[in-house]
């Protein structure tokens, strides 16, 4: 699905990426503001990993370069330190403009797909979703093997002392693994989930239906 | 106590820097009688404070005294040094201003002899060179200082120093025992020309001006070019005392920032191309400078200045707004980190001296009387403000010759205000 409609964006959006970012992205309409200064790319504690700074993310969405930005995994570098929001001197929400184009990234099936950070939110996710609250142990032993088997026995083996001793000190619970504690009402809180899903499924055939 | 007799034909000048003195001097000139009210014991300013103007790179000091000897010859003109406005009420044609005077403990005896000074022991923190050199309890505010008398410290009072200036005086000019006094003036019209500060730098958390010493704000480096000044004449790093050579000049240091000032101050991009000729002249071969910039505001006729400055090759030009300042431990240079505009590369770049183009903000946060002001605090031109208008700064950020046209025009317009009140009472 997510293919097919990056090939509808392509369509309506021909040339013109900072206006899909204005429409589409949270927080995207705050794109134009930006003045070039770069004070959010020199704040950046993580600045130097990135392959392109927000500063220059910002000119390559005004630049129209569209499959670099989306494709990027510059913004899945963000920390949510917010170091470039309590700095920029035009107030841009920069780092909800990350997360806003991490997520578009995502919908449309255009982020990179080993992105660590990427995978790591959606075992978070799934694994939070379950029980209505997150399952240190599972979430744990996901993330060993979140890059195949050998590798993930290998992790788990190198984390072993560090999980018994958490064991010893009660910081962590065996009987997690077989069901584990949950939100008092499950259904409830399923249900919540999906008219969420609902509403946000409907604002986006909004958006395309006026498209 | 002081006899003052004003009219309510008579124009009121809040504040005696260029605007006000302009402002005063105009509407004087013009024949209207004019009263000149200044908080500092001398007019003239911060401009008193300027090594040189741009783009002429000429020397205040010779405009100021032209503007002294204009006001000393000037019969209409009235000036009141060291005096504050209380209250202001009434409306257009017919206000009452209560003004305080405070004591300055020398009269007019004085004759800037000196003499006091050189008996006095205590030292405080000199407000003419920002706290960067100390004064004496008793001084002459600064070499060209109108009136040229005197003031004393009012914290030496009682102690055995005020009684040391006073038998140091041969002229009898020194009276300790001098009241604050309060004035009420009748008048028709109110130039408010209260003027600037400079926007406090510290607030600029990630620049650490109040961390590392050899960061400085622009006004402080302009006072190290006076002969007179902190440093002799020298552009030398605080922390140290070694040759500033390789200089770095930060731009909209609080403006155009919502964190800090909304507004663009204007003088700062020229003040920083200015104060980089200073550098080039002191040190010819040697000097390199580094202006940081979002973008170079040099209007009309400065860019030509702008131009002859960036066509030096020891001067370079870095588009980017620094992200912070770091201190190197060991040398005490200040390390500028951030990332350019122009190719996106990372820089860490050490420097003997950071100046920070620092803002301009109104240097009144409340007025005595309801005026309109904008969001950034300065007065606007508007109707409901009756018979007060603004010069100079307290109506926007401008440098000298913006000011000073801006006081042309409201004296102009206070002049219509008597004007008015006049052919009403014929």
């Amino acid at each position: 699905m997510s293919q097919d409609l990056n090939t509808a964006m392509v369509e309506k959006y021909r040339n013109d990426f900072l206006k899909e970012v204005e429409e589409k992205v949270e927080e995207g309409e705050w794109v134009r503001m930006c003045m070039q200064c770069g004070v959010c790319s020199g704040s950046c504690p993580l600045g130097p990993y990135w392959e392109h700074p927000p500063q220059e993310i910002f000119m390559m969405i005004r630049a129209g370069k569209r499959e670099e930005v989306l494709s990027s995994s510059s913004m899945w570098m963000c920390t949510s330190c917010y170091n470039c929001i309590v700095r920029c001197p035009r107030e841009l929400p920069i780092t909800h403009i990350m997360h806003g184009l991490a997520h578009y990234a995502k919908r449309l099936g255009l982020a990179p797909k080993e992105q660590p950070t990427m995978k790591f939110a959606q075992l978070f996710w799934d694994n939070l979703v379950k029980q209505g609250r997150v399952n240190e142990l599972k979430l744990g032993l996901s993330l060993y093997f979140m890059n195949g088997f050998s590798e993930g026995v290998k992790t788990a083996l190198k984390m072993a002392p560090v999980g018994l001793g958490m064991l010893k000190t009660k910081r962590m619970n065996p009987m997690e693994m077989v069901g584990g504690h949950k939100v008092k009402d499950l259904k409830g809180f399923h249900a919540m989930l999906k008219k969420a899903e609902e509403i946000e499924a409907a604002k986006i055939e909004k958006q395309e239906a006026e498209a | 106590m002081t006899e003052v007799i004003a009219t309510n034909e008579t124009i009121l000048v809040v504040g005696g820097g260029i605007s006000g003195m302009t402002a005063a001097l105009e509407a004087a000139e013009a024949g209207k009688d004019v009263i000149l009210l200044e908080k500092r014991p001398y007019i003239g300013g911060r401009v008193t404070q300027l090594y040189k103007y741009f783009p002429k790179l000429c020397f205040p000091t010779c405009g100021l005294e032209i503007n002294q000897r204009r006001l000393k010859a000037n019969p209409n003109l009235r000036l009141f040094t060291m005096a504050e406005v209380d209250e202001v009420s009434g409306t257009e044609g017919d206000y009452s201003v209560k003004v305080t005077l405070h004591p300055r403990y020398v009269n007019e005896n004085c004759t800037a002899c000196g003499e006091c000074a050189k008996a006095v022991e205590a030292e405080f923190d000199d407000e003419f060179n920002y706290g960067l050199k100390k004064r004496k309890g008793a001084y002459l505010p600064y070499a060209m200082a109108y009136p040229e008398r005197y003031v004393i410290d009012p914290r030496i009072l009682g102690t055995e120093d005020a009684e040391r200036a006073k038998a140091a005086c041969k002229y009898d000019a020194i009276d300790l025992d001098m009241q604050p006094e309060q004035i009420e003036l009748k008048v028709g019209a109110i130039i408010w020309a209260t003027g600037w500060k400079p926007y406090d730098a510290a607030k600029i958390q990630p620049y650490g001006y109040d961390r590392i010493e050899n960061v400085i704000s622009s006004v402080e480096f302009e006072r190290m070019m006076d002969p007179f000044g902190p440093t002799g004449g020298k552009l030398v790093r605080p922390s140290d005392g070694k040759p500033a050579k390789n200089v770095a000049f930060i731009q909209c240091a609080g403006s155009r920032d919502r964190n800090h000032l909304l507004h663009c101050s204007r003088i700062c991009c020229m003040a920083s191309l200015k104060q980089t000729t200073y550098v080039l002249d002191t040190y010819g071969d040697e000097a390199q400078v580094s202006i940081y910039y979002i973008d170079i505001r040099a209007i009309d006729r400065f860019e030509d200045f702008y131009r002859k400055v960036r066509g030096n090759p020891q001067v370079k030009f870095i588009k980017s707004k620094v992200a912070r300042i770091d201190k190197d431990k060991a040398t005490g240079d200040p390390i500028l980190q951030g990332v350019d505009t122009e190719g996106y590369h990372r820089y860490a770049n050490p420097h003997d001296l950071v100046v920070l183009a620092i803002g301009m903000e109104p240097s009144v946060d409340r007025f005595p009387v309801p005026v309109v002001v904008n969001r950034e605090g300065f007065i606007e031109n508007d109707p409901a403000n009756g018979g007060i208008f603004a010069a100079g700064c307290a109506s926007d950020a401008l440098d000298v010759n913006r000011s000073v046209q801006s006081a042309t025009a409201a004296a102009l317009r206070a002049i219509q205000v008597v004007n008015r009140v006049a052919r009403a009472e014929v």
